[in-house]
């Protein structure tokens, strides 16, 4: 099976994001990155799937020079082959040229299977798994939390609804899958596959290259902090003095004592 | 100018996001000083239709075919770019839903338009309209407009308008029916029935007192800490989605847009952030404690009451001066 797996690196969970550019972007020095954690599940989905059915998983990711990084993780916990598409300005652009981008340099290979997170952590779209299949033409599945079964060139999903409804789902491969969190216990990089990871390849392509340097539809106007909804009374002190002036307010204020 | 809302339902029965977002769909029409349509499609539903027709709305598409009669993303997209391609609408507005979710992308792409999803709020500036959204789980909100062509299309994040406000009005709107071409074929994927993997023995929305773990409680070793509160207030014990996804706790107790949705007299956020995905299950709590290493997080943009410091220390003090004062 060829199976690729798409991810990207994004802020670490705990930055502090600083306003710049006039509050129409971040600043992005002092940063650091890190793999966008629902794509871990995506990639320890597709590294399963090639345990069981045998195959390549193939691991693509667009961003600038620094986004290496994640595709050498994604090596080294097992990937077979990186595909880079460099553009600086990755995630300023919006989830549909994203998807260009990815459908420019999968629609040169032959997937079997194509799998993304749910979402990426930082602008949290959630879409570009969805619009890449549309542009490949595959049928699609979102928010998958169980793959339960693949033969004769089909395969049968779980997907999660609403309000703790599941359903199954058959369609024919190629096929393309969004993975919920959670689904798998991503695995850790060995120092047996950090070692085996320098050997593998991976290949450049740039936007410019590709032919689909992304035509901004979404532009930010202004970026602030999102504003205060109630007026928060903070208790200071020690963690016992904050703890103890809560607990009071509990018994005569909010009457729960 | 004009404003379509695409309305939603399973079995009969609205999504009650239709709702929300036909009163967003309501102020973006008066904004733009335009007319607002909705559109329903499905099979077999002129009674949903009608009711619709009663809601403040200039006029409903239905568009009817009996491959709609269960979702699939394939024949939502058919069928709705064929009903924009005949009335032309400029701003296209969904509830963004897990169906939405599914095939806004993929049907705005069709139409090689981008998505704009989870909007929280929609204003204007000089003379272009605005869409609110939240970036970096919640930390940053983020003005948008669209520099291309319409149609625009964008979903509106659960619960950021109030769709109960929305009263029939009485008047019924003209009803259009659209036709709409879709072959068996076109379907690629096949929907299995809807089911529920077991029966949630845990009912949040009946507790008065929940104490939620998030992120911040690192461990599931730490886990009794935050038990210990909830017990001491005579509470539940509830979580948002990360410590769920790592088995934590059980998926049943989990608060948020993939969990319940809650209003406790008093709800306890012990070591979340505050991500969109969970406040919208919790939000409409009658007070919010919120105590949170990161005095940045968003969670404390709705709390009522704030702690800044570590959980660690912070709830066992605070279960002990809550027992102290059960004592006296």
């Amino acid at each position: 099976m060829n199976i690729f797996v798409c991810i990207k690196q994004i802020p670490a969970r705990d930055s502090v994001i600083r306003f710049a550019d006039h509050e129409k972007w971040i600043d992005e020095s002092g940063l650091t990155y890190e793999l966008n954690e629902p794509d871990a599940f995506a990639l320890e989905e597709g590294i399963r799937l090639r345990e069981e059915n045998g195959g390549k998983v193939v691991v693509v990711s667009m961003g600038p020079e620094r986004t290496i990084a994640v595709i050498r993780e994604a090596l080294a916990k097992g990937a077979d082959r990186g595909i880079l598409i460099e553009s600086d300005e990755p995630f300023r652009v919006d989830a549909f040229a994203t998807a260009k981008a990815l459908a420019a340099v999968l629609s040169k290979e032959s997937p079997d299977i194509v799998l993304t997170g749910l979402q990426a952590d930082d602008l949290g779209f959630g879409q570009t798994g969805v619009i890449l299949a549309e542009l490949l033409n595959l049928p699609h599945a979102s928010i998958v939390v169980k793959i339960i079964d693949i033969s004769d060139g089909s395969i049968r999903i779980r997907k999660e609804l609403e309000a703790g409804w599941f359903q199954n789902i058959d369609m024919p491969l190629p096929a393309l899958l969004t993975i919920q969190s959670g689904t798998n216990k991503p695995r850790y990089a060995t120092l047996m596959g950090i070692k085996k990871a320098r050997k593998k390849s991976v290949e450049h392509y740039s936007v410019r290259d590709l032919g689909v340097e992304p035509l901004i539809s979404q532009t930010i106007d202004h970026l602030y902090a999102p504003p205060k909804i109630k007026d928060t009374q903070f208790f200071e002190g020690s963690s016992r003095e904050a703890a103890d002036k809560l607990a009071e307010k509990l018994k005569f204020e909010v009457r729960i004592l | 100018m004009s404003v379509l809302v695409v309305a939603e339902h399973h079995g009969g029965k609205w999504h009650k996001m239709s709702w929300e977002t036909l009163v967003a769909g309501q102020m973006a029409a008066t904004l733009l000083k335009t007319e607002l349509s909705a559109l329903i499609l499905g099979a077999q539903i002129e009674p949903l239709a009608a009711e619709l027709a009663t809601h403040r709305v200039n006029r409903v598409f239905v568009a009817e075919h009996e491959l709609l009669a269960e979702y699939s993303s394939d024949g939502y997209t058919i069928a709705i770019q064929q009903v924009i391609e005949e009335v032309s609408p400029d701003l296209i507005l969904f509830p963004h839903s897990y169906f939405v979710r599914d095939y806004g992308p993929k049907l705005a792409a069709r139409l090689n338009r981008s998505f704009l999803n989870d909007v929280v709020d929609i204003n204007v500036k000089g003379n272009r309209i605005r869409f609110t959204r939240q970036l970096f789980q919640g930390k940053i909100n983020a003005d948008v407009i669209f520099s291309d062509a319409s149609p625009h299309f964008i979903s509106i994040q659960s619960g950021t308008y109030r769709g109960d406000t929305l009263e029939p009005t009485g008047n019924f709107a003209p009803v259009e029916k659209i036709n709409v071409t879709i072959n068996p074929t076109d379907i690629r994927t096949r929907y299995g029935e809807w089911f529920r993997e077991s029966k949630s023995k845990v009912d949040l929305s009946s507790a008065e007192v929940i104490v939620s773990v998030g992120r911040g409680i690192k461990d599931p070793g730490h886990i009794p800490i935050a038990k210990g509160l909830a017990e001491a207030l005579g509470g539940e014990l509830a979580a948002s989605r990360p410590v769920c996804d790592n088995g934590w706790l059980p998926l049943e107790r989990q608060v948020g847009s993939s969990g319940q949705t809650v209003s406790p007299k008093l709800y306890l956020a012990v070591g979340i952030s505050g991500a969109i995905q969970h406040v919208v299950g919790m939000k409409g709590s009658e007070k919010i404690i919120a105590i949170n290493r990161d005095p940045g997080a968003p969670i404390f943009e709705i709390a009522d009451y704030g702690i800044v410091g570590d959980l660690f220390e912070v709830v066992p003090a605070l279960t002990e001066a809550i027992l102290a004062i059960k004592k006296d």
